[in-house]
This record gives C-alpha cells, sequence and structure tokens, in this order.
C-alpha cells in the first residue's frame, strides 16, 4: 500500500452566501467539518470612498460616512462632523449636541437590532429578525421624519444637526422609548436562555482581554472579553459626559458574551434616549456662524448677505485651515475614526477611515480555526461585520 | 376473455383506483402543507404570509407548483446525469409509497399486513438515499457536505426511532398498524410510554430533516445543502418528498401514541365523527408542532445533534425498552392480541 495524501477540501463561502453579511468572500480550507484556515478576502465592495472625499468640498462628503456602515450611519456622520468641527475651532449648539446623542444612540439601537437578529438568523432562529425589523422601522421612520430619508440621512454636518426636530417627535421617541423594551423582552425569551442558543454560542470563537486587544478589536466585541473600554465614556464628545449610563462587560469574550453585551447595551441607549428627551435645551442646532452654515431660508429672502453665504457654501463651500486630526466615536459596531488632513483648501487633502469592520475581519481566522463549519457564521455574526465600511 | 377480466385487469385497476384515491389527496395535503407552513410561520412572524393569489392566498400552492413546472431543469455539467435525476423520484416515491399501509380510518388502508409498521421502518430508513444520490451526483461542495451530514443524522435518529418502536410493539403484540391503534382503545400509548413519545416526535423532526435539525440543508451554513444544484420539478420533487414525508411521519406519531382515528373519549357524540376526522386533526396537531418549533429555535450543530442521537436518545430509549418489557412481564400484562 503506497501512502495517499489526504488533501483538504477547500470551500467558497461567499461572496454569494446567505450567512457571509455582505459580499465577504471566506476561502475555507476544511478538514472535514472542521475549520483548518480560513482566509478573508475583501474588496468585492470597494467603491473608493475615500479618494472620492478628497474631490468633493467637506459638505459634500457626509453623504459619504452613511454608505460606510449603512446599518449606523448617523454614528459615522458624527465622527467625520466632530473631525471638521475640531479643525475649525467650532462649537455646536447645546441642542444641537443633545440631537446628535439621541440620534446616535437610536443609531446604535438599530444596529444592534440588525446584528442581533441576523446573528439569531445564522445560528438558525428566524422569527426574531421579523420581529425586530417591526421596531427598527419604527425607529427609521424618526430617521425619516428629521431628515427625509430612512437610511441614508446626511442630518449631522459639521456644526450641528441640519434642521431641528419637526414637532411632536419627542413625544413619539418617547413612548418607542417605552414601548421598545418588550421587543426585547420577547427576543431575550426566544434566545437568551435558549439551550440550542447557549450550546450554539457558548465558548465559541473566544477572545481573552489580551488577544482583543490585540488584534484591534473595540466596541462590544471588546467588552465582551472583559475590557471596559468605551470613547463615550473614556473621551466624551458633544453631550455625553452629561449622561448617566452604564457600560456593560462581558466575562467570557464568547460570541455568547458578545451577545449579552450588545442587549445591554440597547437597553443603556434606552436610558440615554430619555436623558435626552428630558433635558433637551431650546436654542439652534447649528453654529451661527453663517461663513460655515447655511443661514435660514427666510433670512435668504431680505438678506443680501445671506443670501451670498448660501450661494458660497452650496457652490465653492467653506476653506478649512490646514492641520490634521484623528477623531473617533464609539460606532455602535466599534471604534470608528476618521484622519482628516486639511491642507486650507476647501476640499480635505486626505480623509483616511479607520473601520472597526476591518479589524474583526482579520480576527475572523482566529476566532474559527479549530471550530466547525456551522460555528462560522456564528462567529461572523457575532462580529458584526458590515461590507461597506470594511471595503470602503 | 372475462376470465382475464376479472382475475387480473381488474384487481390491478382497482389498486390503481385506490392508490390514486390515496396520492391524489395525499398531494393536496402536501401543497396545502406548504400554505400552512408559510401561513402559521408568517403570523408567528407578525407577518401576513401568502394572501395575493386566490382568496387567502389559498391558491399559492398551485402557483408554486406552476411556476416550478414550467422552470427550467438545469443540469450541471459535472453531474452524473442518471444519478441526479433519479434522486428527486427516489425521495419522492418513498415518501408516497410509505402511505400504502397507512390505516387512515378502520379498514381504510390500501394493504392491510402483519408487518406494516416494518415496512414503514424500512421505507422511511430509505429515504436517506435520495439525499445521498443527490449530494454526491451533483459533484458540488455544498451538497455534498449536506448529504454527508443528512446521512449520518438520519441513521442515527433511526436507530432510537426503532427502540420506540419495539416498545410500541411490546405493548402491543402486534406488527399490524390497525391492531396497534385498536390496542390504544382503552388509554392512547403517549400517556403510559411518554418518555417515548418525547424521543419519538423529536426523532421525527431530526428524520424529516426539520429545524432545529435541518442540518442538511442549514442555509446559514450549507447554502441550502443537498438540494442547491436542482431547479425546477427535480427541486420541486424533493420539496414535496420532504413535506410529505413529514406528513408520513406525523401519520406514523398519531398511529403509534395518539390513537389513529379513534376519538378521544368513547362517547357517542364523539363516535359519531368519522374517524379519518380525527385522524386528520391529530396529524395536523403534529404538524403544526412541526412548524411551531421551526419558527422558534436555532439550528443545532452537528457534532450536537450526534451527541442528542447517541448519548441521550440512544440510552434513553434503550432503558425504556428494558423497564416497559420488564414491566410487562411482573405485572403479566401480556398483551392480548396474540394470534
Amino acid at each position: 500500500m503506497s501512502e495517499v495524501a489526504i488533501k483538504n477540501m477547500t470551500l467558497n463561502f461567499g461572496p454569494q452566501h446567505p450567512a457571509a453579511h455582505g459580499v465577504l468572500r471566506l476561502v475555507l480550507e476544511m478538514d472535514g467539518e472542521v475549520v483548518e484556515r480560513a482566509d478573508p478576502h475583501i474588496g468585492l465592495l470597494h467603491r473608493g470612498t475615500e479618494k472620492l472625499i478628497e474631490y468633493k468640498t467637506y459638505l459634500q462628503a457626509v453623504p459619504y460616512f452613511d454608505r460606510l456602515d449603512y446599518v449606523s450611519p448617523m454614528c459615522q456622520e458624527h465622527t467625520y462632523a466632530l473631525a471638521v468641527e475640531k479643525l475649525l475651532g467650532i462649537d455646536v449648539p447645546e441642542r444641537g449636541q443633545y440631537i446628535r446623542v439621541l440620534f446616535s444612540e437610536i443609531t446604535r439601537i438599530l444596529n444592534h437590532i440588525m446584528n442581533l437578529t441576523t446573528y439569531a438568523l445564522d445560528v438558525g432562529a428566524m422569527t426574531p429578525l421579523l420581529w425586530g425589523f417591526e421596531e427598527r422601522e419604527r425607529m427609521m421612520e424618526f430617521y425619516e421624519r428629521v431628515s427625509g430619508a430612512r437610511l441614508h440621512a446626511a442630518y449631522f454636518r459639521p456644526g450641528g444637526v441640519h434642521q431641528d426636530l419637526p414637532a411632536g417627535l419627542v413625544e413619539d421617541i418617547y413612548s418607542f422609548c417605552e414601548s421598545y423594551p418588550k421587543f426585547i423582552d420577547d427576543m431575550e425569551s426566544l434566545l437568551t436562555e435558549n439551550r440550542i442558543f447557549k450550546q450554539r454560542t457558548v465558548d465559541i470563537g473566544i477572545f481573552s482581554p489580551e488577544e482583543a486587544m490585540d488584534w484591534g478589536m473595540s466596541g462590544p466585541t471588546l467588552r465582551a472579553s472583559g475590557v471596559a473600554w468605551d470613547l463615550r465614556k473614556s473621551q466624551p464628545y458633544d453631550v455625553y459626559d452629561r449622561m448617566d449610563f452604564d457600560v456593560p462587560v462581558g466575562k467570557t469574550g464568547d460570541c455568547y458574551a458578545r451577545y449579552l453585551v450588545r442587549v445591554e447595551e440597547m437597553r443603556q441607549s434606552l436610558r440615554i434616549i430619555k436623558q435626552c428627551l428630558d433635558e433637551i435645551p431650546e436654542g439652534p442646532v447649528m453654529t451661527q456662524n453663517h461663513k460655515l452654515t447655511p443661514p435660514r431660508r427666510g433670512v435668504m429672502k431680505h438678506s443680501m448677505e445671506a443670501l451670498i453665504h448660501h450661494f458660497k457654501l452650496y457652490t465653492e463651500g467653506y476653506h478649512v485651515p490646514a492641520g490634521e486630526t484623528y477623531t473617533a466615536v464609539e460606532a455602535p459596531k466599534g471604534e470608528f475614526g476618521v484622519y482628516l488632513v486639511a491642507d486650507g483648501s476647501n476640499r480635505p487633502y486626505r480623509c483616511k477611515i479607520r473601520a472597526p469592520g476591518f479589524a474583526f475581519m482579520q480576527a475572523v481566522e482566529a476566532l474559527t480555526k479549530g471550530h466547525m463549519l456551522a460555528d462560522v457564521p456564528a462567529v461572523i455574526g457575532s462580529l458584526d461585520i458590515v461590507f461597506g465600511e470594511v471595503d470602503r | 376473455m372475462v376470465e382475464f377480466w376479472w382475475s387480473y385487469a381488474w384487481p390491478t385497476l382497482w389498486i390503481v383506483i385506490q392508490i390514486l384515491f390515496i396520492v391524489v389527496p395525499l398531494l393536496i395535503v402536501v401543497a396545502y402543507l406548504t400554505y400552512a407552513e408559510r401561513k402559521v410561520i408568517g403570523l408567528m412572524q407578525l407577518r401576513m404570509g401568502p394572501n395575493v393569489v386566490g382568496p387567502f392566498g389559498l391558491l399559492q400552492p398551485f402557483a408554486d407548483a406552476l411556476k416550478l413546472m414550467t422552470k427550467e431543469l438545469i443540469i450541471p455539467t459535472g453531474a452524473n446525469r442518471v444519478v441526479f435525476l433519479l434522486a428527486p423520484m427516489l425521495t419522492f416515491i418513498l415518501a408516497m409509497v410509505g402511505w400504502a399501509v397507512i390505516p387512515v380510518a378502520e379498514g381504510w388502508v390500501l394493504s392491510d399486513i402483519n408487518v406494516g409498521i416494518l415496512y414503514l421502518f424500512a421505507i422511511s430508513s430509505l429515504g436517506v438515499y435520495g439525499i445521498i444520490m443527490a449530494g454526491w451526483a451533483s459533484n458540488s461542495k455544498y451538497p455534498f457536505l449536506g448529504a454527508l451530514r443528512s446521512a449520518a443524522q438520519m441513521v442515527s435518529y433511526e436507530v432510537s426511532i426503532g427502540f420506540v418502536i419495539i416498545t410500541v410493539l411490546l405493548a402491543v403484540g402486534s406488527l399490524n398498524l390497525t391492531d396497534i391503534v385498536l390496542a390504544q382503545k382503552d388509554v392512547w400509548f403517549f400517556i403510559p410510554l411518554l418518555p417515548m413519545f418525547i424521543v419519538f416526535v423529536v426523532s421525527a423532526l431530526a428524520e424529516t430533516n426539520r429545524a432545529p435539525f435541518d442540518l442538511p440543508e442549514a442555509e446559514a451554513e450549507l447554502v441550502t445543502g443537498y438540494n442547491v444544484e436542482y431547479s425546477a420539478m427535480a427541486f420541486a420533487l424533493f420539496f414535496l418528498g420532504e413535506y410529505a414525508n413529514m406528513v408520513l411521519m406525523s401519520g406514523m406519531t398519531v398511529i403509534l401514541f395518539l390513537g389513529g382515528w379513534l376519538p378521544p373519549l368513547d362517547i357517542a357524540i364523539f363516535n359519531w365523527v368519522p374517524g379519518i376526522i380525527w385522524f386528520a386533526l391529530k396529524v395536523s396537531a403534529i404538524l403544526f408542532v412541526f412548524l411551531w418549533v421551526r419558527a422558534t429555535l436555532p439550528r443545532y450543530r452537528y457534532d450536537q445533534l450526534m451527541r442528542l442521537g447517541w448519548k441521550v436518545f440512544l440510552p434513553a430509549s434503550l432503558l425504556w425498552v428494558v423497564v416497559t418489557a420488564g414491566a410487562i412481564v411482573v405485572f403479566d400484562w401480556y398483551p392480548g392480541v396474540v394470534n
């Protein structure tokens, strides 16, 4: 008998795969059902966002940020707006800051619904997804009422937010906050103590705190490993320093801990939303320096200066003094950062985007190695990867 | 000529008529099972389910069937054509053939053979061949993995199903399905044999590849597993076969544990209702559980499924066989139907 070399089976997981969360192409080398090597191939959704931004004025660059992680658009606009404000050295009126925090947290819930329910779908439970989308739609309507768009809002702009909250929105968001915990409870009743769900997620894809930091994890994925790191607490932006909320931290660093952390974050987000609604002051929502922000439409009708400002802003844009900044916010997925270099012109010289999902992507192999094929979707689901931001 | 007619042609014709009387209603039941599944799961998920084609979407199954029949059948280049086409036929035929011995009411059975339960067991065991052949003939990786999984899964759970059947046999003393039902005149077997009833229902879920044991077609891992490469009517046959198998396994559950066509209480008002209605109601109840489970539970992982089958169900059912046999011997409860 001559020796026979046994070849591992190579399995092309994606890019057209129901559990690949977009256009992930994962080349799996399998020994039967066990994953020996997982090689993520990225770039199928590359749109050249960073380069495109270099050819747009500072205001025109905002919508590109909606399209990065299309599940949590406003948080990314937030980063960009904060970065530009830092370079310009301007402050945002309080009402504007409250609205931003309010919608950042709504975005966080939007993102976590999407992640938790599709994650449940990946391990085979399909009902949470459809329950979740009912609630998600309600929040999309808040987006629509405030910005006119359900998804790509372009609402947070350098200097504040585009428009004030429409009448009645505060009350509606409040009543949403009252009813939303019921959905969380319903979803938890299907998943949290479900034996099959626990068997599928407990002790799968474990990261120790050190490993999690070494691999560049951030956000809920890092906190699930037991590192209490949250940019909203450690370097608060806007009015997060006035908010009273807890940062949930996991103990085990496995897929189940990541699930639990996200569920608790939704509850904490509701707390922040309620505080914002209670404390929100009256006043302007945008910086009143009309060299940087558009004047009110009514004023334009009789003020020549306002008309000129408007024209200049929407054609040439404003010039940002030369300088550079790295600004990061706690986006729902993790640390979303923008490294912005200004050269004194009306367009960014360079805009490097640090997407949390990109760092998660490199950890897929470390997390899935030695696990079974069925654990790969569970790990990918628990990492919360969206390809808009990974490929940019 | 007259003799030929009465001794050969007419009996054959009569059997064909009888088969049609079983298969046609069965296909309609299967069609409406797909409708019921979409409707029930839809309502559980706060959706409407099909509601456009016909009143309440009632014509949806026919629309689906028409669509699948008119589509193009694509055979992959690398596939083994004969086996590739044979597999769905086999799955479908086996799902139909099992009904030959199922008594849907007193005396309403195509062939009342005295090894009925063994026949059913054999037929349901053969079901795995359709899937293995499909996975192998497709010559593609996802179907192949799905087929391997399903082979292991169905074989494992058949072992415990076998022991469950033995327990029932011990209590009845006959392999004939009509006898098994009649033995439950006083008390349905799911009461004295409750643990086995549970083992059987769960194994039936695994045997028919339904959630939470739908690993062979786990869409999150294997896209749809063994039937990835199938389209049009070949796919439809798999689909019909799978749902017919669900009905068959529910029918088996009803006959073995829920008293077949017998009414729940032996009182006049219940006895007026025809047996087939009771049978249909009970089968629907079990099928509803199948759907309900699908809407509720996540999917097992392959090794967990094997562990459940071999390390939990097998010892449990083995133990219960011994307990039942012991009880029958000790208390002298020998079943009376021994011929």
